[in-house]
């Protein structure tokens, strides 16, 4: 159980850094441009440090370079909220909003206690308080800023919260059970919502569902056969 | 607001069973430039945990990334390889240790002026609040602009040419420079 989850946090991390990988050259400015490709690193090493730890746990011989380029989408874990394409800059910080304050709270709780994913919590959840800063002040500035902002920024909210449940739901068997995090979580994210002036929608009662268990969308697919493509054309290639 | 110093360990220094070679072998691990902050060693930042030597020769180094995702870690690990094995010693294991999480602490005193002496500001001590429970981070701590020693200096980008690094300028002097962040 504890490799399943942690595959899943790792999950999390690879397919955001590749999604965040995108914006370089495309954000809407040059610092941005850097902030983000800093962060998708960010998320690239610990998704390394998790796989690392994943493999040791199976014992099966698998490396970190299996786990990242040759499963197919229904072998990810990773929740619904990262894996759909993220092209506009409102979606992008109000995704990131989200998963860090999820991610703050999950790394802190595995940082705190013996385990074999300490060492890699621990230095995530200093590299995920500068995410979670970061996508706060952007959600800030743009909700509470022009007409037009504020509405792109609810309109991405009103896309990305029903994403929310997923991180949330119960695993009672899991070194960390998310669903006692969700006050905690929420707790961190409807403030800054509240000053950016946005209306926090309902939590859907029926909420899309399915990536802890690799049931994605079709734009998983997409995501790992572009990200995956040079490792599978030629197979134990290094440069 | 109160800053306090980092109740985190020091990097530690084993000398191993051989004495006197173990301390050249830490001496020259601890001399290995940063590869991208050159103008410090990673002795200086902190980021050698460990240097032992065994019986046969062989040098066992460890050490802590500053980042998860920092690039630099596989260019260190093979300059200690080379530093080391043309020193000597027959065979070198470099390992990568995270716990406990590299803090930027662990700077040496050395480290922050030769960083300072080149331009970069070096970081504030971290708040003991913002350690395990990662709290919000604190951007209210005046950074000195490492040019004119003016403290009136704006953070332009947090995330700057690497991932230690945040941007900042100086409103003095009107110069841009890097700053190591916290953390």
């Amino acid at each position: 159980m504890t490799a399943d989850f942690l595959l899943g946090l790792a999950d999390d991390a690879l397919v955001t850094a590749q999604r965040l990988g995108w914006w370089v050259s495309r954000a809407p400015e040059l610092e941005e441009d850097v902030a983000l490709a800093n962060i998708g690193l960010d998320q690239l090493g610990q998704a390394r440090g998790l796989y690392a730890v994943v493999t040791d746990l199976e014992g099966l011989g698998r490396t970190e370079d299996d786990l990242a380029y040759l499963r197919d989408a229904p072998d990810f874990r990773n929740v619904l909220l990262v894996e759909r394409p993220q092209t506009d800059f409102a979606v992008c910080v109000v995704r990131m909003l989200l998963l860090a304050a999820w991610q703050s709270e999950v790394y802190a709780v595995l940082a705190a206690r013996e385990g074999p994913a300490r060492g890699v919590a621990a230095k995530a959840v200093k590299e995920v308080a500068y995410h979670l800063d970061h996508a706060a002040q952007w959600v800030l500035r743009l909700g509470d800023g022009t007409e037009l902002s504020h509405e792109r920024t609810q309109a991405a909210l009103d896309a990305e919260w029903p994403y929310l449940p997923e991180l949330l739901e119960p695993a009672p068997a899991a070194p960390v059970d998310p669903a006692s995090l969700r006050d905690a979580v929420l707790g961190r994210v409807r403030p800054v919502l509240h000053e950016a002036t946005l209306v926090v929608p309902e939590l859907p009662a029926d909420p899309p569902t399915g990536g802890r268990a690799g049931r994605h969308t079709e734009h998983l697919a997409a995501l790992l056969a572009e990200m995956q493509q040079v490792a599978r054309a030629h197979p134990g290639a290094t440069w | 607001m109160t800053l306090h110093p980092s109740p985190s360990p020091s990097p530690s220094r084993s000398t191993g069973t051989g004495t006197g070679r173990a301390r050249s072998a830490w001496d020259i691990a601890a001399a290995v430039p940063d590869p991208e902050l050159p103008v410090v060693t990673i002795g200086d930042l902190g980021i050698l945990r460990d240097v032992t030597e065994n019986d046969t020769g062989c040098v066992h180094v460890q050490i802590t990334p500053t980042y998860s995702g920092c690039p630099a870690v596989e260019t260190i690990r093979a300059d200690l390889v080379e530093q080391l094995t043309c020193a000597g010693f027959r065979r070198v294991d470099v390992e990568q240790v995270l716990w406990p999480a590299w803090t930027t602490d662990w700077i040496t005193e050395q480290g922050r002026s030769r960083l300072e002496a080149h331009g970069i500001a070096p970081p504030a001590p971290v708040r003991a609040a913002a350690g395990a429970s990662g709290g919000p981070v604190d951007v209210e701590i005046a950074v000195r602009c490492p040019r004119c020693g003016s403290p009136d200096t704006h953070e332009a980008n947090r995330f700057g040419s690497t991932a230690c690094k945040a941007l900042r300028v100086c409103r003095s002097c009107r110069e841009p420079f890097d700053h190591v962040k916290p953390i």
